[in-house]
Protein backbone atom coordinates (compact mmCIF):
# COMPACT_ATOMS: atom_id res chain seq x y z
CA UNK A 1 0.00 0.00 0.00
CA UNK A 2 0.98 3.69 -1.02
CA UNK A 3 1.96 5.80 1.85
CA UNK A 4 1.08 9.68 1.71
CA UNK A 5 1.87 12.46 3.61
CA UNK A 6 -0.18 15.81 2.96
CA UNK A 7 0.93 19.02 4.86
CA UNK A 8 -2.04 21.32 4.45
CA UNK A 9 -2.36 24.64 6.97
CA UNK A 10 -5.44 23.53 9.31
CA UNK A 11 -6.60 26.91 8.99
CA UNK A 12 -6.07 29.95 6.62
CA UNK A 13 -7.23 33.66 6.54
CA UNK A 14 -9.39 34.62 3.45
CA UNK A 15 -6.98 35.43 0.68
CA UNK A 16 -3.78 34.30 2.11
CA UNK A 17 -1.84 32.02 0.03
CA UNK A 18 -0.56 28.96 1.61
CA UNK A 19 1.66 26.11 0.67
CA UNK A 20 0.83 22.46 0.38
CA UNK A 21 2.96 19.56 0.96
CA UNK A 22 2.99 16.65 -0.34
CA UNK A 23 4.77 13.03 -0.13
CA UNK A 24 3.85 9.93 -1.12
CA UNK A 25 5.76 6.41 -1.61
CA UNK A 26 6.59 4.88 -4.91
CA UNK A 27 9.70 3.53 -6.79
CA UNK A 28 8.94 5.63 -9.72
CA UNK A 29 10.80 1.98 -11.64
CA UNK A 30 12.07 4.48 -14.80
CA UNK A 31 11.56 1.36 -17.51
CA UNK A 32 15.05 1.95 -18.45
CA UNK A 33 16.85 -0.40 -15.97
CA UNK A 34 17.81 -3.85 -17.01
CA UNK A 35 18.52 -6.70 -14.05
CA UNK A 36 21.44 -8.69 -13.45
CA UNK A 37 20.63 -11.13 -16.11
CA UNK A 38 19.81 -8.13 -18.57
CA UNK A 39 16.09 -8.56 -18.17
CA UNK A 40 14.23 -5.30 -18.51
CA UNK A 41 12.40 -4.34 -15.83
CA UNK A 42 9.09 -2.96 -16.40
CA UNK A 43 8.31 1.17 -16.53
CA UNK A 44 6.45 1.74 -13.19
CA UNK A 45 5.53 5.07 -12.35
CA UNK A 46 3.00 7.62 -11.45
CA UNK A 47 1.77 9.36 -14.32
CA UNK A 48 -0.54 11.89 -12.98
CA UNK A 49 -0.96 14.11 -10.21
CA UNK A 50 -4.24 16.10 -9.79
CA UNK A 51 -5.86 18.44 -6.66
CA UNK A 52 -9.10 19.63 -6.29
CA UNK A 53 -10.38 22.23 -3.77
CA UNK A 54 -13.86 22.12 -3.16
CA UNK A 55 -14.20 20.06 -6.30
CA UNK A 56 -12.35 22.57 -8.79
CA UNK A 57 -8.72 21.36 -10.01
CA UNK A 58 -6.28 23.84 -8.46
CA UNK A 59 -3.20 21.87 -9.44
CA UNK A 60 -2.17 18.95 -12.00
CA UNK A 61 1.34 17.59 -13.17
CA UNK A 62 2.41 15.29 -15.63
CA UNK A 63 5.34 12.54 -14.37
CA UNK A 64 8.01 10.84 -16.34
CA UNK A 65 10.52 8.57 -16.24
CA UNK A 66 13.35 10.86 -15.11
CA UNK A 67 11.93 11.46 -11.84
CA UNK A 68 12.99 10.19 -8.35
CA UNK A 69 11.03 7.59 -6.01
CA UNK A 70 8.64 9.11 -3.91
CA UNK A 71 8.05 11.74 -4.98
CA UNK A 72 7.46 15.48 -3.40
CA UNK A 73 5.60 17.92 -4.98
CA UNK A 74 4.44 21.20 -3.15
CA UNK A 75 2.45 24.02 -4.53
CA UNK A 76 0.70 27.19 -3.59
CA UNK A 77 -2.58 28.07 -3.56
CA UNK A 78 -5.14 31.29 -2.79
CA UNK A 79 -7.22 29.89 0.30
CA UNK A 80 -11.10 31.27 -1.10
CA UNK A 81 -13.24 29.01 1.27
CA UNK A 82 -13.22 26.03 3.96
CA UNK A 83 -13.48 22.98 2.46
CA UNK A 84 -12.10 19.95 0.93
CA UNK A 85 -8.90 18.97 -0.97
CA UNK A 86 -8.76 16.26 -2.94
CA UNK A 87 -5.72 14.37 -3.72
CA UNK A 88 -5.05 11.62 -6.42
CA UNK A 89 -2.03 10.14 -7.81
CA UNK A 90 -2.55 7.72 -10.53
CA UNK A 91 0.24 5.57 -12.47
CA UNK A 92 1.20 2.27 -14.02
CA UNK A 93 -0.40 -0.95 -13.21
CA UNK A 94 -3.58 0.83 -11.90
CA UNK A 95 -2.05 2.51 -9.21
CA UNK A 96 -4.40 5.15 -8.04
CA UNK A 97 -4.49 6.35 -4.87
CA UNK A 98 -6.82 9.83 -3.31
CA UNK A 99 -6.36 11.25 -0.12
CA UNK A 100 -8.16 14.03 0.89
CA UNK A 101 -7.35 17.35 3.78
CA UNK A 102 -9.73 19.91 4.87
CA UNK A 103 -9.12 23.99 5.32
CA UNK A 104 -10.78 25.98 7.52
CA UNK A 105 -10.69 29.79 6.11
CA UNK A 106 -11.78 32.76 8.73
CA UNK B 1 49.92 -1.55 -18.44
CA UNK B 2 49.78 -3.40 -15.52
CA UNK B 3 53.05 -1.99 -14.10
CA UNK B 4 50.78 1.61 -14.96
CA UNK B 5 47.91 0.52 -12.95
CA UNK B 6 49.65 -1.01 -10.49
CA UNK B 7 51.53 2.79 -10.37
CA UNK B 8 48.11 4.45 -10.15
CA UNK B 9 47.09 2.76 -7.43
CA UNK B 10 49.80 3.02 -5.17
CA UNK B 11 49.94 7.06 -6.05
CA UNK B 12 46.28 7.07 -5.17
CA UNK B 13 46.91 4.94 -1.89
CA UNK B 14 49.73 7.77 -1.14
CA UNK B 15 48.04 10.71 -1.72
CA UNK B 16 45.07 9.50 0.76
CA UNK B 17 47.38 8.31 3.44
CA UNK B 18 48.40 11.09 5.81
CA UNK B 19 50.04 9.22 9.00
CA UNK B 20 51.25 5.98 8.17
CA UNK B 21 50.32 3.65 11.07
CA UNK B 22 48.28 6.31 13.18
CA UNK B 23 45.86 4.44 15.05
CA UNK B 24 44.61 7.37 17.25
CA UNK B 25 40.97 7.82 17.53
CA UNK B 26 39.48 10.90 16.20
CA UNK B 27 39.36 13.21 19.14
CA UNK B 28 35.85 14.07 20.56
CA UNK B 29 36.38 17.70 19.88
CA UNK B 30 37.26 17.19 16.09
CA UNK B 31 34.17 15.11 15.24
CA UNK B 32 31.53 16.34 13.22
CA UNK B 33 28.32 14.66 12.17
CA UNK B 34 27.58 13.71 8.28
CA UNK B 35 24.38 16.08 8.53
CA UNK B 36 26.73 18.77 9.73
CA UNK B 37 28.59 18.00 6.48
CA UNK B 38 25.95 18.06 4.31
CA UNK B 39 24.56 20.38 1.32
CA UNK B 40 22.06 23.00 2.70
CA UNK B 41 19.49 21.62 0.59
CA UNK B 42 19.93 17.72 1.93
CA UNK B 43 19.72 19.16 5.53
CA UNK B 44 16.79 20.82 4.91
CA UNK B 45 15.18 17.79 3.62
CA UNK B 46 16.04 15.78 6.84
CA UNK B 47 14.89 18.41 8.87
CA UNK B 48 11.22 18.47 7.43
CA UNK B 49 9.66 15.28 8.18
CA UNK B 50 7.03 16.45 5.43
CA UNK B 51 9.83 16.36 2.74
CA UNK B 52 11.79 13.61 4.48
CA UNK B 53 11.03 10.13 2.35
CA UNK B 54 12.03 8.09 5.24
CA UNK B 55 8.77 9.31 7.33
CA UNK B 56 7.30 7.30 4.56
CA UNK B 57 9.32 4.06 6.22
CA UNK B 58 8.43 5.41 9.39
CA UNK B 59 4.55 5.13 8.88
CA UNK B 60 5.22 1.80 7.61
CA UNK B 61 6.80 0.81 11.09
CA UNK B 62 4.64 2.09 13.28
CA UNK B 63 1.86 0.14 11.66
CA UNK B 64 4.31 -3.26 11.37
CA UNK B 65 4.66 -2.13 15.44
CA UNK B 66 0.76 -2.93 16.33
CA UNK B 67 0.23 -5.81 13.75
CA UNK B 68 -0.14 -9.33 15.12
CA UNK B 69 1.94 -11.85 14.21
CA UNK B 70 3.47 -15.26 14.58
CA UNK B 71 1.61 -18.47 16.48
CA UNK B 72 -0.25 -16.58 19.14
CA UNK B 73 -1.21 -13.36 16.95
CA UNK B 74 1.04 -11.12 19.01
CA UNK B 75 2.02 -7.87 18.29
CA UNK B 76 5.37 -5.77 19.49
CA UNK B 77 3.27 -3.54 21.26
CA UNK B 78 1.45 -6.23 23.04
CA UNK B 79 4.76 -7.13 24.49
CA UNK B 80 6.67 -3.29 24.74
CA UNK B 81 3.35 -0.82 24.87
CA UNK B 82 3.70 2.23 23.36
CA UNK B 83 7.20 3.08 21.19
CA UNK B 84 7.63 6.29 22.02
CA UNK B 85 8.10 5.22 25.64
CA UNK B 86 9.53 1.95 25.74
CA UNK B 87 12.04 2.48 22.80
CA UNK B 88 13.32 5.72 23.63
CA UNK B 89 17.03 5.58 23.59
CA UNK B 90 16.75 2.19 22.53
CA UNK B 91 18.17 2.73 19.18
CA UNK B 92 21.11 4.79 20.59
CA UNK B 93 22.48 1.84 23.36
CA UNK B 94 23.17 -1.24 19.63
CA UNK B 95 24.68 -3.02 18.96
CA UNK B 96 24.41 -4.46 22.07
CA UNK B 97 25.62 -7.86 23.84
CA UNK B 98 22.40 -10.35 24.18
CA UNK B 99 22.44 -12.95 26.88
CA UNK B 100 20.15 -15.22 25.37
CA UNK B 101 22.26 -15.11 22.18
CA UNK B 102 25.21 -15.30 24.09
CA UNK B 103 26.84 -12.56 21.40
CA UNK B 104 26.77 -8.84 20.18
CA UNK B 105 23.75 -8.11 18.02
CA UNK B 106 22.92 -4.89 16.11
CA UNK B 107 19.13 -3.05 15.93
CA UNK B 108 18.35 -5.79 12.66
CA UNK B 109 19.68 -8.76 14.65
CA UNK B 110 17.61 -8.03 17.40
CA UNK B 111 14.63 -7.29 15.76
CA UNK B 112 15.15 -10.92 13.88
CA UNK B 113 15.70 -12.57 17.50
CA UNK B 114 12.21 -11.23 19.02
CA UNK B 115 10.27 -12.18 16.41
CA UNK B 116 11.64 -15.73 16.70
CA UNK B 117 11.99 -15.77 20.10
CA UNK B 118 8.82 -13.82 21.35
CA UNK B 119 6.11 -13.62 18.41
CA UNK B 120 7.57 -17.20 17.22
CA UNK B 121 6.64 -15.33 13.26
CA UNK B 122 8.76 -15.70 10.49
CA UNK B 123 11.84 -13.01 10.49
CA UNK B 124 11.73 -9.99 8.16
CA UNK B 125 15.29 -10.86 7.05
CA UNK B 126 17.82 -7.95 6.79
CA UNK B 127 17.43 -5.05 3.89
CA UNK B 128 13.68 -6.11 3.57
CA UNK B 129 11.33 -3.48 3.15
CA UNK B 130 9.86 -4.54 6.57
CA UNK B 131 13.07 -4.47 8.43
CA UNK B 132 13.94 -1.18 7.33
CA UNK B 133 10.61 0.57 7.72
CA UNK B 134 10.67 -0.90 11.82
CA UNK B 135 14.06 -0.01 12.21
CA UNK B 136 13.60 3.63 10.84
CA UNK B 137 10.30 3.13 13.50
CA UNK B 138 12.62 2.60 16.22
CA UNK B 139 15.38 4.69 15.43
CA UNK B 140 13.37 7.81 15.50
CA UNK B 141 12.65 7.15 18.82
CA UNK B 142 15.79 7.88 19.78
CA UNK B 143 16.14 11.14 17.45
CA UNK B 144 18.06 13.99 19.95
CA UNK B 145 19.42 11.52 21.98
CA UNK B 146 23.24 10.67 22.64
CA UNK B 147 25.11 7.69 21.25
CA UNK B 148 25.11 5.74 24.52
CA UNK B 149 26.97 1.70 23.94
CA UNK B 150 26.69 -0.23 27.19
CA UNK B 151 28.79 -1.74 29.47
CA UNK B 152 29.93 -5.12 28.88
CA UNK B 153 32.99 -7.13 28.18
CA UNK B 154 31.58 -9.23 25.16
CA UNK B 155 30.80 -5.64 23.55
CA UNK B 156 34.22 -4.37 24.18
CA UNK B 157 36.04 -6.96 22.65
CA UNK B 158 33.58 -6.36 19.95
CA UNK B 159 34.09 -2.66 19.50
CA UNK B 160 38.06 -3.66 19.68
CA UNK B 161 37.90 -5.81 16.98
CA UNK B 162 35.79 -3.17 15.03
CA UNK B 163 38.26 -1.16 15.65
CA UNK B 164 41.08 -3.48 14.48
CA UNK B 165 39.31 -3.90 11.08
CA UNK B 166 38.54 -0.16 10.84
CA UNK B 167 42.70 0.60 10.72
CA UNK B 168 43.42 -2.38 8.98
CA UNK B 169 44.39 -1.67 5.42
CA UNK B 170 42.53 -3.85 3.20
CA UNK B 171 41.41 -4.91 -0.38
CA UNK B 172 43.34 -4.26 -3.71
CA UNK B 173 43.19 -0.49 -3.19
CA UNK B 174 44.68 -1.20 0.21
CA UNK B 175 43.20 1.07 1.99
CA UNK B 176 41.35 1.19 5.72
CA UNK B 177 38.48 3.01 7.24
CA UNK B 178 41.11 5.30 9.00
CA UNK B 179 42.86 6.75 5.86
CA UNK B 180 39.58 8.46 4.46
CA UNK B 181 37.47 9.16 7.53
CA UNK B 182 40.20 10.10 9.94
CA UNK B 183 42.89 11.24 7.88
CA UNK B 184 40.71 12.67 4.81
CA UNK B 185 37.50 13.56 5.96
CA UNK B 186 35.94 16.77 4.32
CA UNK B 187 38.06 16.13 1.37
CA UNK B 188 36.10 14.98 -2.03
CA UNK B 189 36.44 11.35 -2.89
CA UNK B 190 34.68 11.75 -6.73
CA UNK B 191 33.09 15.05 -6.15
CA UNK B 192 31.04 14.34 -2.67
CA UNK B 193 32.78 14.90 0.57
CA UNK B 194 34.29 12.21 2.28
CA UNK B 195 32.26 12.02 5.81
CA UNK B 196 33.78 10.69 8.97
CA UNK B 197 31.44 8.27 9.20
CA UNK B 198 29.30 8.37 12.76
CA UNK B 199 26.25 6.07 11.68
CA UNK B 200 24.24 8.83 13.75
CA UNK B 201 21.32 8.75 11.06
CA UNK B 202 20.70 4.78 10.59
CA UNK B 203 18.91 3.60 9.12
CA UNK B 204 19.42 6.50 6.07
CA UNK B 205 17.24 7.47 3.49
CA UNK B 206 19.96 7.65 0.71
CA UNK B 207 19.25 9.92 -2.56
CA UNK B 208 21.88 7.80 -4.30
CA UNK B 209 19.66 4.49 -3.14
CA UNK B 210 16.40 5.72 -4.17
CA UNK B 211 15.40 4.31 -0.74
CA UNK B 212 16.36 3.38 2.37
CA UNK B 213 18.95 1.39 3.76
CA UNK B 214 20.89 0.35 6.91
CA UNK B 215 24.46 0.84 8.27
CA UNK B 216 25.26 -2.67 7.65
CA UNK B 217 24.44 -1.56 3.56
CA UNK B 218 26.22 1.28 3.55
CA UNK B 219 29.71 -0.77 5.18
CA UNK B 220 29.00 -2.99 2.39
CA UNK B 221 29.30 0.07 0.00
CA UNK B 222 32.30 1.21 1.62
CA UNK B 223 33.92 -2.28 0.92
CA UNK B 224 33.02 -2.93 -2.09
CA UNK B 225 35.23 0.79 -3.48
CA UNK B 226 37.95 -0.36 -1.12
CA UNK B 227 37.86 -3.04 -3.63
CA UNK B 228 37.86 -5.25 -0.30
CA UNK B 229 36.20 -8.62 0.61
CA UNK B 230 32.28 -7.81 1.31
CA UNK B 231 31.08 -9.50 3.84
CA UNK B 232 27.54 -11.17 3.79
CA UNK B 233 24.57 -9.22 5.50
CA UNK B 234 24.51 -9.84 9.44
CA UNK B 235 28.10 -11.16 9.25
CA UNK B 236 30.11 -10.83 12.85
CA UNK B 237 32.67 -8.45 11.05
CA UNK B 238 30.15 -6.18 10.15
CA UNK B 239 28.40 -6.28 13.43
CA UNK B 240 31.87 -5.45 15.24
CA UNK B 241 32.37 -2.47 13.04
CA UNK B 242 29.29 -1.05 13.64
CA UNK B 243 29.92 -1.75 17.46
CA UNK B 244 33.32 0.36 17.22
CA UNK B 245 30.98 2.66 14.97
CA UNK B 246 28.70 3.38 17.36
CA UNK B 247 31.69 3.51 20.17
CA UNK B 248 33.83 6.23 18.05
CA UNK B 249 30.22 8.20 18.05
CA UNK B 250 29.70 7.75 21.22
CA UNK B 251 27.80 11.11 22.97
CA UNK B 252 26.89 11.93 19.37
CA UNK B 253 23.05 12.89 18.98
CA UNK B 254 21.15 10.92 16.84
CA UNK B 255 19.15 12.42 14.39
CA UNK B 256 17.55 9.46 12.52
CA UNK B 257 16.04 8.45 10.26
CA UNK B 258 18.72 10.68 8.19
CA UNK B 259 18.69 12.29 4.62
CA UNK B 260 21.52 11.34 2.80
CA UNK B 261 23.56 12.48 -0.62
Amino acid sequence: MARALINVPAKAAKGEIIEIKTLISHPMETGFRVTFNGTLIPRDIINTFRVTYNGVEIFAAELSSAMAANPFITFTTLATESGTLEFHWAGDNGFSVTETATLVVE
Amino acid sequence: MNRLAACLVFAASLSLSVPVGAQSDLAPSERKSSYEMMGAQSRSMQDDDMANPAMLSVLDGEALWRKPAGEDKKSCADCHGDARQSMRGMAARYPSYDVAAQRVVDLEERINLCQAREQKSEAFGRETKDMLALSAYLALQSRGMPIAPSQNAALERSIERGRAAYFQRQGQLNLSCANCHDDNWSRKLGGATIPQGHPTGYPIYRLEWNGVGSLQRRLRNCLTGMRAQVHGLGAAELTDLEAYLMWRARGMIMDAPGVRP
